[in-house]
């Protein structure tokens, strides 16, 4: 029996066990009253095959199920059901009968990150190919049993059959014990696309019953047997140092061990409320020296002005029409706090994480624990939602730091909200200055565009120093910032018709520790641009929408434009409502997306008070139109709270930022209605799309505060900069 | 140590651990229930909560001593015993109201719980009545017309 404390809980009636299930087995279906109980849900490491091998991607189960090996992270962006959905295709069978193994460097290939939206260009393409050429080898195998050819067999209703019908066998029979060892052949024949029953449908997502059955697992939710519970104590800011801790913390009841590395503090306890208590323990007696404060600031576009390595090269008396707009540090502000558990016996340290690469990560533990990198086994396991680069990866390193110093048993680590709060690398701050001249016509003859920007990634890629408790050991790992701009640019070129725009970035290294954030410098370029392009606009006396088709030659964007602009034909604005739009092609090569926001302003009442949101999309080839408009709604709604009230505040020696209440983000109580309208390209290739609607939803939102109450918001967020009455 | 009762999923339990360890922990570590989450600890966010009488509750605040005689119903205790979904986790699925499914627990508890009082709500009653949860993938449009379409049933 896994170790529930049944010791402690007397059950005083008979009625219905807790369904304690034993270890290493999955739980019973349909038992409502059990809890999960998972032990390892790591399948064995196996020699993983090269990329252009069909087993790499794709094996038969004992019971003659297909499973699907991916590289890539499950993040709540679908990226499960689209892979069963490119399989199930190309072999004709339902795509909810294909298992699915996220990346584990135990058993997948390296696909890097999750990130950037490329999942499903990239990843879905070769399990797509692989399942074909599977399909090709089932074939080629029923063909030889029954001395016919390839040609003369299908798959259908979970069966190898004859296409007279005669014969038939299950995949089990069939393939028995063998696996699918041969080559993806280059050119693999696919499935036509008129074809398809399932691509391009709104499947429902596996997962989803699991979700509301409280049946889904995450790495939250792991248990082994003897596993401890652990706390780490975090500096008091960046580069704190510890001085001392209250060392009778160890004697409190239920506590395992005190981990003192250098700065690095933690605790392992039997119980997850012990370890909680002590923490709250050493919290109150720990003494910390502050060598380096933060420096401080109140407006992210003065200090980015003033620190940027760059010359600024002012250009503005050469423009008819200048603004600057900013944006502030920003938070991932996942709701589960990250977590990870490890495990560190024989020289063998596995992991399991929400990480977005398993095998960057990896190469960064090594390089932490000095480790060999197969040693180290990292497991995928979904996480709460990430957005980019959040607390999984340190959390990770914790945990392995803690593991290490304590072999044998599983430790399992969770950050605080607090930890979270403070801990993780933010969004950038960006400042962005725009100018631009106009023609009699309403054109525009010259763009200039000056950009001061943070850093965007800071993610583990080797080395230690990534991992934020590597700063704290007693042999710290240097961090050396990549000083450059990087993913800042990211749309930062317009993507309209204009002459020679030019367009400039200077780098700035900020206070605060950042990484990359959903869509990185793409949502505050857009927003910029697309709040500048509203200005502009209203100076040629045109229709916003009308504006940005006038200065557009991809057909493409014109069509979302003009798709939006039907949508909105029969929407009439009250008193204190404004109407604002965006438009995008997300790092000018991805989806085509234009939104829309419908807003009410009151002065008088403080009150910003997003009503509606449309977004047309085009994103190639649709996989699953379901997941495509959740993924753009949810796009829409964070950037509406990004937008409205998100800023990190900081002071000179506390992240002020530590919980919902000093970081407020959307609540129901201004949560818009959403519509999202999909323009399917069945002939293109698809186009990752869970980062396309976040720059055009910022910006009309902004573009709609102004329309309500005639304010011109450029400073970000709105609720902080509107001026009330 | 004193000892207390109380009933979980329709099986009733004494104990006598911790009086103060919140009930979260113990309805996660102790019965492997794993519907409520960790959000915040704070009772900011709503991701752990539970039914208790009946009522949403925030399981990060209260603790063992809190719940003498009372009956705790979570997530896992919503559907019938031969497994068929609860009206509220059925249009959730209907509606596909959730990304990754952090949140998703809490959602779910404060509608029932908002059902059983209201049986047809107006969207503002919805509204209230989910305030309290945070969801940072963005599914709540989704949540407000799954939980109409829950009370329709
Ligand atoms: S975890 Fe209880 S309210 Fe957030
Ligand atoms: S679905 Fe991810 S936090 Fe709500």
């Amino acid at each position: 029996m896994q170790s529930i404390n049944r010791r402690k809980f007397i059950q005083t009636t008979t009625s219905l066990s807790i369904g304690f299930t034993l270890f290493g087995c999955l739980p019973k279906e349909n038992d409502a009253n059990r809890g999960s109980v998972f032990s390892s849900p790591s399948m064995p490491a196996r020699d993983i095959p090269d990329r252009d091998q069909i087993d790499a991607w794709l094996q038969v189960l004992e019971d003659g199920r297909i499973q699907v090996l991916t590289g890539k992270m499950e993040l709540g962006q679908g990226l499960t059901v689209v892979m069963q959905q490119v399989a199930g295709e190309e072999l004709n069978i339902p795509p909810g009968d294909i298992n699915i193994v996220l990346a584990d460097t135990g058993l997948t290939q390296n696909e890097g990150y999750t990130a950037g939206s490329r999942g499903v260009e990239r990843s879905a393409m070769q399990v797509r190919r692989a399942a074909a050429a599977a399909r090709e080898v089932i074939k080629k195998l029923a063909a030889e049993n029954w001395g016919l050819s390839p040609d003369q067999i299908k798959i259908e209703n979970r069966k190898v059959k004859s296409l007279n019908g005669q014969k038939e066998i299950s995949f089990a029979d069939l393939l028995k014990d063998q696996q699918f060892s041969s080559a993806i052949p280059e050119n693999i024949p696919l499935k036509a696309k008129e074809d398809y029953q399932w691509v391009g449908q709104a499947i429902p997502h596996p997962e989803m019953e699991k979700i509301v059955r409280g049946e889904a697992l995450y790495v939250q939710d792991l248990r082994f047997p003897g596993m401890l519970h652990a706390r780490v104590l975090k500096p008091l800011i960046y580069g704190a140092k510890l001085l001392s801790y209250p060392e009778e913390v160890a004697q409190m009841s239920g506590i395992t061990k005190i981990v003192v590395n250098g700065s690095f503090l933690g605790v392992l306890a039997k119980e997850e409320y012990q370890a909680l208590k002590a923490l709250e323990a050493l919290r109150k007696g720990a003494s910390w020296e502050v060598e380096n404060p933060t420096i401080e600031f109140s407006s992210a576009a003065d200090f980015m002005l003033k620190n940027g390595n760059g010359e600024k090269i002012s250009n503005s008396n050469k423009y008819t029409h200048n603004a600057v707009y900013a944006k502030p540090y920003t938070m991932h502000g996942s709701i589960g706090p990250s977590c990870a558990v490890a495990h560190f016996e024989e020289g063998l340290l596995h992991i399991w994480s929400s990480t977005q690469g398993v095998y960057p990560l990896r190469s960064s533990i090594s390089d932490l624990t000095g480790l060999a990198e197969e040693n180290i086994r990292i497991s995928g396991i979904r996480g709460s939602g990430c957005y980019g680069h959040n607390g999984a990866d340190d959390v990770a390193a914790d945990a392995a730091i803690l593991a290490m110093d304590f072999p044998g048993t599983p430790i399992r680590l969770q950050w605080q909200r607090e930890d979270e709060h403070k801990w993780e690398p933010y969004g950038s701050a960006m400042r962005m200055e725009l100018s631009a001249n106009l023609s009699t016509q309403g054109k525009i003859t010259a763009w200039d565009y000056q950009l001061w920007s943070d850093g965007h990634s800071t993610r583990p890629r080797g080395d230690a120093a990534n991992l934020i408790s590597s700063r704290y050991l007693e042999q710290p790992f240097e961090f050396k910032p990549r000083a450059r701009v990087g993913g800042g640019t990211r749309n930062s070129e317009p993507y309209y018709d204009i002459p020679n725009p030019k367009i400039q970035d200077t780098y700035v290294s900020g206070p605060l520790r950042v990484s990359a954030l959903r869509s990185l410098g793409a949502y505050a370029n857009i927003f910029a641009i697309e709040s500048f392009m509203e200005e502009l606009a209203e100076k040629a006396g045109q229709n916003p929408l009308a504006f940005r088709i006038n200065h557009s030659k991809d057909e493409r964007s014109i069509a979302v434009l003009q798709k939006l602009s039907e949508v909105l034909r029969n929407v009439s604005l009250k008193e204190g409502e404004g109407i604002g739009y965006g438009f995008s092609r997300y790092k000018n090569t991805a989806a085509y997306c234009a939104v829309a926001s419908l807003v009410s302003v009151d002065l008088s009442a403080q009150k910003v008070q997003p009503l509606k949101m449309w977004a047309v999309i085009d994103a190639g080839e649709v996989i699953n139109s379901d997941g495509l408009i959740n993924q753009t709604e949810g796009g829409m709604i964070q950037a509406a709270s990004w937008t409205l009230k998100e800023e990190v505040k900081f002071k000179a020696d506390e992240i002020t930022s530590k919980d919902w209440l000093s970081y407020p983000i959307l609540r129901y109580d201004a949560i818009p209605e959403t519509e999202v309208f999909i323009i399917d390209r069945p002939e293109l290739p698809p186009l990752g799309a869970g980062e396309a609607a976040q720059g055009p939803a910022g910006a009309s939102i902004a573009n709609a505060v102004y329309g309500a109450c005639g304010q011109r918001v450029r400073e970000l967020p709105i609720e902080k900069a509107l001026v009330w009455l | 140590m004193q000892s207390i009762r109380f009933s979980i999923n329709g099986a009733s339990f004494k104990t006598e651990v911790d009086p103060g360890t919140p009930l979260l922990y113990i309805l996660r570590n102790h019965f492997h229930l794993n519907g409520p989450k960790y959000g915040c600890g704070l009772g900011q966010c709503g991701a752990c909560m539970i039914l208790i009488d009946n009522k949403a509750t925030l399981s990060c605040m209260v603790n063992l001593e809190g719940i003498e005689g009372k009956t705790i119903t979570t997530l896992a205790g919503l559907s019938a015993k031969s497994g068929k979904l609860h009206p509220v986790q059925q249009a959730f699925i209907e509606e596909q109201a959730a990304q990754c499914g952090y949140c998703t627990n809490g959602m779910i508890i404060s509608a029932v719980s908002l059902l059983k009082d209201n049986s047809s709500p107006s969207e503002a009653e919805i509204r209230q009545a989910l305030q309290i949860n945070l969801c940072r993938c963005g599914t709540q449009s989704r949540v407000i017309k799954a939980v109409k379409k829950a009370s329709k049933i």
